[in-house]
């Protein structure tokens, strides 16, 4: 399975929940699949998707779900520590691990290679890290969702991506849009 | 003026609603950060890098929060595409309480290089900026707390030695 066949098996389990979705590829193939207000797209900023996450976990009530990958991870690897040491419930790391930086060309990552996010994940002392393949991802953000703890999960898929258009949206609006959603639930 | 500097910026960012602080530390800030630690009405999270704190301020202002980064200047040459591509391009409101070494009574040389790149910087990405160089300056803080939910923008407030010295 690669990125795109990841995403469409969790849409399902995502579609009511706040996502932060990371730049390029990813947010992209999310907003052709299941636009929803309870999405925030990330157009710059690699890197910071799984702390715009946690920001946001620690800010309000409801359950949070940052959609991230592996090369974005790598590029903000401070970010464990600080999730380890901040610990919230209502917070769902999910790093789609292609093993490469799907949106400027598939280069490789180390991620594919030696380094292990997982083992990386738990030694920065995070609780509940999860690894698991593509075709599992679905069954185990479920679990991660009924569990009420704050969860890493790790999703080795394949390298590839499919052709959408960028998005055009306005970033004011994208997050406009948004914020009177997490307002709403809260309310 | 008896009052204490980092005790009155503190009751200045609870006065002004800011609940949520990201810090990366220096010397200077030292007395803040530890107020900021201590004071029940914020939440105060560490961050590793000032770019990461932006990406955690960012998600708490969605969530309703009330954020605020503490750092020192050098975070400036860390930042300037969070700052662009982030906290303006979605028009987020971040102030931005900056420790501004490299400037007179500077014992680090090192600090001088980024102290000269600083405010340039800061003027080339129309960043609204504050210089605090007496002790009498804070007393601008609740209208640039203020100023900068109106505009909602990101805002730097330069704190050099000779404000921190007179505190
Ligand atoms: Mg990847």
């Amino acid at each position: 399975m690669i990125r795109n066949e990841v995403l469409k098996s969790i849409v399902p389990v995502i579609t009511d929940e706040l996502v932060i979705c990371n730049i390029g590829s990813p947010s992209q193939e999310l907003f052709s699949l299941d636009d929803q207000p309870s999405n925030f797209y990330m157009l710059g900023t690699m890197g910071l998707c799984s702390s715009i996450g946690l920001g946001l976990a620690l800010s309000q009530r409801e359950k949070v779900i940052a959609i991230d990958g592996d090369g974005s991870v790598l590029t903000n690897l401070g970010t464990l520590p600080t999730i380890a040491n901040n610990v919230a419930d209502n917070f769902i790391l999910l790093i789609i691990d292609n093993g490469s930086y799907g949106s400027t060309g598939d280069q490789p990552t180390y991620a594919g290679m030696k380094t292990s996010l997982a083992a990386v994940a738990e030694a920065c002392g995070c609780d509940h890290v999860v690894e698991c393949q593509a075709e599992d991802t679905a069954e185990e953000l479920k679990k991660a969702l009924a569990a009420d703890q704050m969860t890493i999960i790790v999703c080795k898929c394949q390298s590839g991506n499919v052709k959408v258009p960028v998005i055009t949206m306005n970033p004011v609006v994208i997050g406009d849009r948004f914020m009177k959603e997490v307002q709403k639930r809260n309310a | 003026m008896t009052f204490n500097i980092s005790e009155r910026i503190v009751d200045d960012m609870v006065a002004a609603g800011i609940n949520f602080v990201t810090t990366v530390p220096c010397k200077q800030l030292a007395g803040v950060i530890d107020l900021v630690e201590k004071n029940d009405q914020i939440r105060h999270v560490p961050s590793n890098k000032e770019d990461e704190g932006m990406g955690l301020c960012a998600g708490s202002y969605m969530g309703g929060g009330k954020p605020c980064i503490i750092m020192q200047n050098t975070a400036i040459g860390v930042t300037v595409n969070t700052l662009s591509a982030l906290i303006q391009f979605y028009q987020f409101p971040l102030p931005m309480l900056i420790s501004y070494r490299g400037e007179v009574g500077e014992p680090v040389a090192c600090q001088v290089e980024m102290a000269l790149h600083t405010k340039p910087i800061l003027q080339q990405m129309n960043i609204p900026t504050f210089h605090f160089h007496k002790k009498s300056d804070v007393e601008e803080l609740p209208a640039i707390l203020a100023y900068t939910q109106m505009c909602k923008k990101p805002t730097a407030i330069l704190t050099d030695a000779s404000f921190w010295r007179a505190a």
